[in-house]
Parts: structure tokens; C-alpha cells; sequence
């Protein structure tokens, strides 16, 4: 016990004096939750919209104002031509273009059916999405509206009420904040602790350290204690950042969020340690991390919904600790998940947890020798 | 093995898939003893210093350490021995005495038992005036003397020395020496492996490494009279003369410093008249100097690499 507390506090020790570090370990989560919570936002509005209107008639102007008015889309400006709709799109002043055709509140007066015609650019997908959707919406309600008058009836014979659980504005900032813990875990514990062994062995302190009689678990579990701690006020830090800033409660129980979560620092401590058994120096440490974070984000569900993904990247994300974790952050934070929700997942995390400690431990028996 | 006997190997022998690093050492080393391991780089002296420690499983012969087998019981082994490796690597971002306090840590000394050692330690290597500067900052003498603290902070019975004075400067490398002594002379042993041919001299004993094998083994004194050397000393820079000495089948080796030349001969013939005869009357004249274990030494490996 002397010996492991003799590591921790060393590590302490160092941790202390190198400032920067222990300031990026603080401004780090705070600065990417203010990024990502404020810059994200998954619902696109706001869409440049050019109308050309050949009708000229005040139902024609209603029908661009009260599309302007969903919110999903700006007006700005009118189009005398098609020629000039093509050069709006291509330049990228419009993202969408609304046609509306000649003699369209007439036809509309006399029952006849009239077609209007929206022109988007679709090089963005997800950004005109919104736009489609929109327009969709407000004909089909107009629609609607107008058959029921002809047939003399109050109300539509098949509508739907949706209510929204857990999120009811349907805010990205309430998916992201939770998220966002499991990202900056994953990035600083598997960082730290690879670069904390690789320091060592680039500076060759490793090597007093491997003729002493300091146990090898001594030494592994006395270097990443004091990160699990770092680890605990990072995942702290940003709950009540997006508590305070974001107005993101935690629905369940803190308790309960705090233990699972060991299961999820472990396995990116025993990463870290693993990487540090292939990396020689600091900065090849330091890029095994970037490398292995780029996946976490893109698969794991953190930014894009996992359904939407082919099978294979489906497969590969359930090897990443951060997608079990996310399930779970996710569920005790918005929906207010117990343990036997989560178990599962919980299960799924600690096999992962284990593969990762033999994998860790077995490399790190062979280079310290 | 007697009582008094701290390291004893046998037919040590250390290989490396098909790389053979070390294929023959024995080795007796006495209690308070000053051991010195020397050779060229590549010879299989950190090989045989890994395995004495219990870091590297001996792939034939056997090997005690401080009582224990270094096969079987290397953790034992390690609880007995005090270790300075290369470059004395330190934190650089820890105060001398958190260094010591952490070695102390590491060696299993808690609590008050820690608090005192380190105290006295700081004291006994004039540290405490620097305890709270980082190691960092040291100067390579200071860095040198708190690596080799820290190795003797559980007062091991031995303490193996890695090239301890690489980087450093000539005055603190005297006051180095003079610190092993003492330790010796307290009774702890020293195995230290070294370049330097005079801080070789200043070793009890010595073995000599070549190509994962023991050339030889004695006091500096033993080796030298094995060899049978002679060495003399004379103003010359005519290499005609050079290569007629070299010629010469009674001369070893012919080294020029600076304006003069050192000619080593073997079997004891006379260096003094062997340089009269290839410089003729004209010469300035020879002067018999001591042979050094360095002429032992170059004598030794090139006798070794002709007879391959």
C-alpha cells in the first residue's frame, strides 16, 4: 500500500506543477461543452429562400410570407426570371427557391388544382431538409383546410397529436451535454494515462522504477488513480455547466450515474495503458489518442443517430465503450433510467472493460521487462 | 558460496532469439567490494547487469544475488539491491526531496521510518541546502549525486552502477569516487560499469567484457601482470619510426599523443630499448612510464579480434 500511495502521490506531485495540463484538464470540458452546445444544433432553420412569383397576387404573397413565417426558411428576395432562380442557387445566395406559377389564386378561386413547385439545393442535404419539410407541411394543412370547406365538415377526419418526452422543444443542447461527458472522458483518460507511462519510458525514469520492488499493479493502479479523480471533476464540471448554462437537468440518480460511470473510465484508463505499451514517446502517445477519438465521435452515436448507419459501422461502434456509455448517460440524465434499464448495457460495457484490462496488462507484463 | 561472497555466477548466458548478448559469465564479487564491469559498447555489460538485477531471465547458467536465485526469486532480489541507471534519470519536475520521499516510497519505507531516512540521506549527501529545488535544475555533478540517494536510500547491501559518470564533470566525478569508496568501506557493495579507464584503476577488481564473455578478471594490478605490458613514452612524430614499431613483433601497440609517442610492448621486453633501436642515435630519449588497465585493455580486445 506504501508503495502504490508513493506512485499516486507522485503522480499528484507532477500533475500539480505542470500547469498547463491541469488548466487544459479544466478549460477543456468547459470550452468544448460551450462549443459543441451552442454550435450544434442538428435543426436547421433559417434557410436563404428566393420566391419566383408569377402570379403576382396578394394569395401568392401569403403563401411566401406564411412559409417565411415556420421559421424554417428566409426570404430574401424576389426572382424576375428562371434564369435568375439558376444563378441565385449556383452562387449560393438561395438554398431554396420557391416557384409559384401564373394564375395560382385564380385556379385556386375556381377549385382547380394548382401545383407550386420548390426548387432546393441539395448538396447539403440535411440543411434543405428542413425547407422541403416545411413547405410539405403548410400545403398539405392548406389542402386540407380548403377540401374540409367543399365538404362542409369542422374537423379532418384522421389527425395525429405527438407528445414529446424528456425534451420536449426538441433542444440539441439536451442530447449534446450528456454526450459530451463520454467525449471528454474518453479523450483526457485515454490521453493522460498513455502519455503518463510513455513520459517515463521517453525520459528513462521507467527503468528505476522496474528494478525496484514496486509491484507492477502498483504501479499501473497508483498512476491512473489520481486520473480516475481528474476524471470524476471533468464529468462534474460539465453537468453543472450544462446544468447552469444549458438549462440540462439530470432526471435520475446521481449516484447511480457516478458508479456506472467507473465501468466507463476503467475501460479508457486500460486503453490508454495499452497504448502506452506501443508508444515510445510522448507525442506518439498523443496521436494514438487522436486517432482512436475520431471514431468514438463519428460512431458512437454521440453526433450522428446510430440507425441512420450502415450495419458494419453499426457492429464496429459496439466495441467503443463510449457508445455503451452514451446509452447509458443518456438514459439516467434525460430519461431518468434505474439500474435494471440499464443493465444490459451495463454488461456490454464491463465485457468490454475486462477484454480491455487482459489486453492491457498482458502487453504491459511483456515491454516492461 | 561463502558468507562473504554478495554476487556468484556460473556460465551466465543471456540470448535474444538467435542473438547471442551474453554467452559465458562468471563472476565472484565479495562483500565491500568496488567491482568494475568494463568493455566496449555492444558486449554484453547492461545484459549481464539486467539479469544480475532480475530484470532478465538468464537463458543458461545460474546466478546468485545477495543470497538470492536471480531466476527464481527475482523480486527478492530486487528488494536487496540499489540501482543508478545511465543517465541517473530523475523527474524533473519533483523537488529533491519529493524524489527521495517517493524512492522511499517505493522501497516500502512509510510513515515516520520515512521522514528520518530522508532527512538523513539529505544530510549525508550535502542536499539539504537544495531539497526543495526541482531535479531539473540541478547541475549533471548534483542530478549524479541524488540518483545515486535515491539508489541507497533503503541501504542495500549492493548497488549497481550504470556508467554513473556519463556527463559529468571532472571535480564531480572525484567527489563521486570518493563516495563509492566510502560506501565500500562501510561494507556495501559496488558493481559499476565504466568507459573510463581511471575510474577503472579505482576499482578493487575488475572483469573485462568482450563479445558476451569474460576476457579477464583481477585486481588492475593481477591484469596488468598478466599481460606482461611495458609501456614507454617518446618525443616523436617521424612516421617512419611509427611503422618500423609497428613492425616490430615485441611491440603491442604504438599510439601517438600529441608530440609524443606511446609504444606498449608485451612479454615484458624492455619498451625503453625497443624505441632506441627504431629511432637510432638521433633520437630524443625514452622514458619508461606505468602501464594503465587502458593499454591492458586496447592490448586485450585486438589480441582477442586477431585471433578470430
Amino acid at each position: 500500500m506504501t508503495r502504490l500511495l508513493a506512485v499516486a502521490w507522485k503522480e499528484l506531485l507532477q500533475l500539480r506543477r505542470d500547469r498547463l495540463t491541469l488548466a487544459m484538464m479544466v478549460m477543456l470540458p468547459l470550452v468544448q461543452l460551450m462549443l459543441f452546445g451552442w454550435a450544434i444544433d442538428t435543426d436547421v432553420r433559417h434557410i436563404p429562400t428566393a420566391v419566383l412569383d408569377h402570379d403576382r397576387t396578394a394569395a401568392s404573397r401569403d403563401l411566401a410570407r406564411s412559409l417565411a413565417a415556420t421559421g424554417s426558411c428566409d426570404l430574401v428576395g424576389d426572382l424576375r426570371d428562371e434564369a435568375e432562380l439558376t444563378r441565385a442557387l449556383r452562387a449560393g445566395r438561395a438554398r431554396v427557391g420557391l416557384v409559384i406559377p401564373a394564375r395560382y389564386a385564380e385556379s385556386l378561386a375556381r377549385g382547380r388544382p394548382v401545383t407550386v413547385q420548390l426548387v432546393v439545393d441539395g448538396s447539403d442535404p440535411q440543411s434543405v431538409t428542413g425547407a422541403t419539410q416545411a413547405m410539405g407541411g403548410l400545403v398539405a394543412q392548406r389542402a386540407t383546410v380548403m377540401l374540409m370547406s367543399r365538404a362542409g365538415v369542422r374537423a379532418p377526419p384522421l389527425s395525429v397529436e405527438s407528445t414529446t418526452w424528456y425534451n420536449p422543444d426538441l433542444r440539441t443542447a439536451v442530447n449534446i451535454v450528456p454526450g459530451l461527458v463520454g467525449v471528454i472522458l474518453t479523450m483526457t483518460m485515454v490521453m493522460l494515462t498513455s502519455m503518463a507511462v510513455a513520459r517515463e519510458r521517453e525520459r528513462g525514469t521507467l527503468e528505476q522504477l522496474v528494478v525496484s520492488p514496486v509491484r507492477r499493479w502498483e504501479l499501473v493502479v497508483g498512476k491512473i488513480l489520481p486520473f480516475v479523480v481528474i476524471g470524476y471533476v471533468q464529468m462534474t464540471l460539465v453537468l453543472i455547466a450544462g446544468r447552469v448554462v444549458f438549462d440540462v437537468p439530470v432526471a435520475g440518480s446521481l449516484g447511480l450515474l457516478y458508479a456506472m460511470s467507473f465501468a466507463f473510465i476503467a475501460a479508457n484508463l486500460s486503453l490508454g495503458l495499452f497504448f502506452s505499451t506501443l508508444a515510445q514517446t510522448q507525442q506518439q502517445a498523443m496521436q494514438m489518442s487522436f486517432f482512436f477519438l475520431l471514431p468514438n465521435i463519428l460512431l458512437s452515436g454521440f453526433m450522428f443517430p446510430r440507425e441512420a448507419m450502415p450495419e458494419p459501422a453499426q457492429w464496429l461502434s459496439e466495441v467503443l465503450p463510449l457508445t455503451h456509455f452514451l446509452k447509458i448517460i443518456r438514459g439516467v440524465a434525460l430519461r431518468g433510467a434505474g439500474f435494471e434499464d440499464l443493465r444490459a448495457e451495463l454488461v456490454r460495457l464491463c465485457v468490454i472493460l475486462g477484454a480491455l484490462v487482459v489486453l492491457a496488462s498482458l502487453r504491459f507484463r511483456k515491454t516492461l521487462a | 558460496m561463502g558468507a562473504d561472497t554478495v554476487v556468484e555466477t556460473e556460465g551466465l548466458g543471456r540470448r535474444f532469439g538467435s542473438l547471442v548478448a551474453v554467452r559465458d559469465v562468471s563472476l565472484s564479487v565479495r562483500r565491500g567490494e568496488i567491482f568494475g564491469i568494463l568493455g566496449p559498447n555492444g558486449a554484453g555489460k547492461s545484459t549481464t547487469i539486467r539479469m544480475l538485477c532480475g530484470l532478465l531471465t538468464p537463458t543458461s547458467g545460474r546466478g546468485t544475488v545477495a543470497g538470492y536465485d536471480i531466476a527464481r526469486e527475482p523480486e527478492r532480489v530486487k528488494t536487496r539491491i540499489g540501482y543508478m541507471t545511465q543517465r541517473f534519470s530523475l523527474y524533473e519536475d519533483l523537488t529533491v526531496k519529493e524524489t527521495l520521499t517517493f524512492y522511499a516510497g517505493i522501497y516500502g519505507i512509510g510513515g515516520r521510518a520515512r521522514r528520518e531516512r530522508v532527512d538523513e540521506v539529505l544530510a549525508r549527501n550535502g542536499l539539504v541546502a537544495r531539497r526543495d529545488q526541482l531535479a531539473g535544475t540541478l547541475s549533471g555533478g548534483w542530478k549524479q549525486r541524488v540518483a545515486l540517494s535515491c539508489a541507497m536510500l533503503h541501504s542495500p547491501p549492493l548497488v549497481f552502477l550504470d556508467e554513473p559518470t556519463a556527463g559529468v564533470d571532472p571535480v564531480s566525478r572525484r567527489a563521486f569516487w570518493d563516495e563509492i569508496h566510502k560506501l565500500a568501506a562501510e561494507g556495501t557493495t559496488v558493481i559499476v560499469t565504466t568507459h573510463y579507464m581511471d575510474e577503472a584503476e579505482r576499482c578493487h577488481r575488475v572483469a573485462f567484457v568482450f563479445k558476451g564473455a569474460i576476457l579477464d578478471a583481477g585486481s588492475p594490478a593481477e591484469i596488468l601482470a598478466r599481460r606482461g605490458l611495458r609501456v614507454a613514452e617518446v618525443e616523436c612524430s617521424d612516421r617512419a619510426v611509427f611503422e618500423r614499431l609497428k613492425q616490430d613483433p615485441r611491440v603491442d601497440d604504438v599510439a601517438p599523443f600529441g608530440a609524443r609517442a606511446r609504444v606498449t610492448t608485451r612479454d615484458g621486453a624492455d619498451p625503453t630499448a625497443v624505441v632506441r633501436e627504431a629511432m637510432g642515435d638521433a633520437g630524443a630519449a625514452p622514458v619508461e612510464v606505468r602501464a594503465d588497465l587502458e593499454d591492458a585493455f586496447v592490448s586485450m580486445v585486438r589480441a582477442e579480434s586477431r585471433a578470430e
